[in-house]
């Protein structure tokens, strides 16, 4: 048994080594087919990495009338951030809104006079709220609409940015529904491409198989080498995949960067480096196994 | 040794053989002989169960290879040597290990495969040669090194279909004088060919095949058709 598999495998790699051609030929294919997968694979990271920066962007806040005491409002606040629908609670008193207010408003000198004259503070506390989901938002602001609250209620910013969200929740959900259906149609164009590829290898090496199978090899004892030889390809085409986007994320992370706001390509690349050549390395291999071995069942019928 | 009990086949409608039935005893040096579509070739593939017979039944020692099923196949296939008319050598693979492929299928030790393979080599004349590819050697060369494989593993019978079809002369002769010789070590032969002189110089048991039918079959037989 174990001289079989050493033997297989040494035919194998004799196999991958003495059909130089067919071989480079059939790994350079699987690495623009895996080159595919990769790339969906980031572009996927990107769009995810978009739409979780605009959906923080999405947030409700609740004004409360000036005086109301900050218990309550904590009290509230505790109970929003208990709802599993609720990604956060801020609270931000009277002072700390007179403070970013001021903050914002540093260049303009009419707005510190302004406040200057009215010598009190106009601004009201709040809780800012963001949801797991932006269509969760309704359901959150109806529970602080209710009877309990009316009196120390001032007024809720969600109806104002309503359409805005329902907007932005269509568009990031049509944009994760095209990531999926194009993802899966290149997909299968790049498993068809690789399949068709390790076919016709194993077409033109058609004959030796017959020739195996008439010196007395059993199907395990012609088939292996050929499922080793696809190994390999996986293998080789996985490491050339991994090692070339490497340079290619490197230069365009930077313009991505610009265009896609939150999204790291190449800091994303580097810490999941491993991760990502295991994914493509799978795959690789699989197609190169699976392939060899649909590939050749016709040929051992002899 | 080997026995055709009414053995036909056909190809969709085309009678490749027709009612054979025939044997073959163990250390006999037989030649088939007929014209191309005779039907040699077809009796040949059937004895390795390269293609089955569509009625009949065959047997090699007393074994229907006709109700072997697929994955026997490779066994019965170690128990004869096959040599054919365009050698079939494994284009990627020197000459010694062609040789020591049949070997390493049985799953012999590598020692014993070493061993063996120099001294078959050295049989039929090539141990020079072993590192060389097959696009590297001439014809005769080449199928001397398809005689090495089929021998190697020391079959009870080899079976040559046209082994000198593409030969010129001088490696036909170089090829026959190879097989009388394994004959002389008491391996059966059964030889396929349409060369006149070969069989008329061999004077074995020949046996003339016409359109799928047996019509002659002679000791110390000659070419006639």
């Amino acid at each position: 048994m174990f001289t079989t598999a050493q033997r297989v495998i040494k035919h194998g790699f004799q196999h991958v080594w003495r059909n130089t051609w067919l071989s480079a030929a059939t790994i350079l294919v699987m690495v623009l087919a895996l080159s595919m997968v990769l790339g969906l694979l980031l572009l996927s990271v990107l769009t995810e990495a978009v739409i979780v920066n605009l959906e923080n962007k999405v947030d409700v806040s609740a004004y409360f009338v000036s005086g109301t005491p900050e218990e309550e409002i904590q009290s509230i606040r505790n109970e929003l951030a208990a709802r599993s629908d609720v990604r956060s609670v801020v609270y931000v008193s009277e002072n700390e809104a007179l403070e970013r207010f001021r903050e914002r408003h540093k260049e303009d000198p009419i707005v510190a006079q302004v406040l200057e004259e009215l010598g009190e503070n106009p601004l009201e506390a709040s809780l800012n709220i963001k949801a797991k989901d932006p269509e969760q938002f309704a359901a959150i602001v109806r529970s602080l609409e209710s009877e309990q609250y009316a009196s120390i209620m001032s007024k809720v910013n969600f109806y104002e940015n309503q359409s805005v969200i329902t907007a932005l929740t269509s568009v990031t959900s049509a944009i994760r529904k095209i990531g999926f259906f194009l993802s899966a149609v290149l997909s299968v164009i790049a498993v068809l491409v690789s399949f068709n590829t390790i076919h016709m290898a194993i077409y033109t090496l058609r004959e030796e198989v017959g020739i195996m199978k008439l010196v007395g090899a059993t199907n395990w004892f012609v088939r292996g080498p050929f499922l080793a030889a696809g190994a390999f390809y996986g293998l080789a085409a996985s490491v050339v995949t991994i090692a070339l986007f490497y340079p290619f994320v490197t230069l365009v992370g930077p313009y991505v960067g610009g265009f896609f706001p939150g999204a790291d390509l190449l800091a994303y690349y580097q810490v999941n480096f491993f991760l990502l050549w295991l994914i493509v390395f799978v795959i690789g291999v699989a197609l190169g196994v699976i392939g060899s071995f649909v590939a050749i069942r016709k040929y051992l019928k002899i | 040794m080997i026995k055709f009990n009414d053995v036909s086949k056909a190809y969709n409608s085309h009678c490749a053989l027709d009612s054979v039935t025939l044997a073959i005893g163990k250390g006999e040096f037989v030649s088939i002989v007929g014209q191309s579509g005779a039907g040699k070739s077809t009796l040949l593939k059937l004895l390795i169960a390269e293609e089955r017979p569509t009625t009949g039944t065959i047997f090699l020692n007393d074994e229907d290879i006709t109700a072997l099923p697929h994955n026997e196949l490779p066994f019965l296939r170690r128990k004869i040597g096959t040599i054919f008319q365009d050698f079939k050598l494994l284009p990627h693979k020197t000459a010694s290990e062609n040789v020591a492929f049949a070997m390493e299928v049985v799953g012999r030790e590598k020692k014993e495969i070493q061993e063996d393979v120099m001294s078959i080599l050295e049989l039929v004349g090539l141990e020079q040669k072993a590192k060389q590819f097959p696009h590297e050697l001439s014809g005769g060369e080449q199928q001397r090194v398809a005689i090495a494989r089929a021998l190697v593993h020391q079959p009870d019978i080899i079976i040559a279909d046209e082994p000198t079809g593409n030969l010129d002369p001088l490696s036909t002769w170089d090829i026959i004088r190879l097989l009388m010789k394994i004959h002389e070590l008491g391996t059966t032969i059964i030889l396929a060919t349409h060369d006149r002189e070969i069989i008329n110089t061999l004077s074995k048991r020949v046996i003339s095949l016409d359109r799928g039918k047996v019509v002659r079959d002679e000791q110390n037989g000659r070419y006639i058709l």
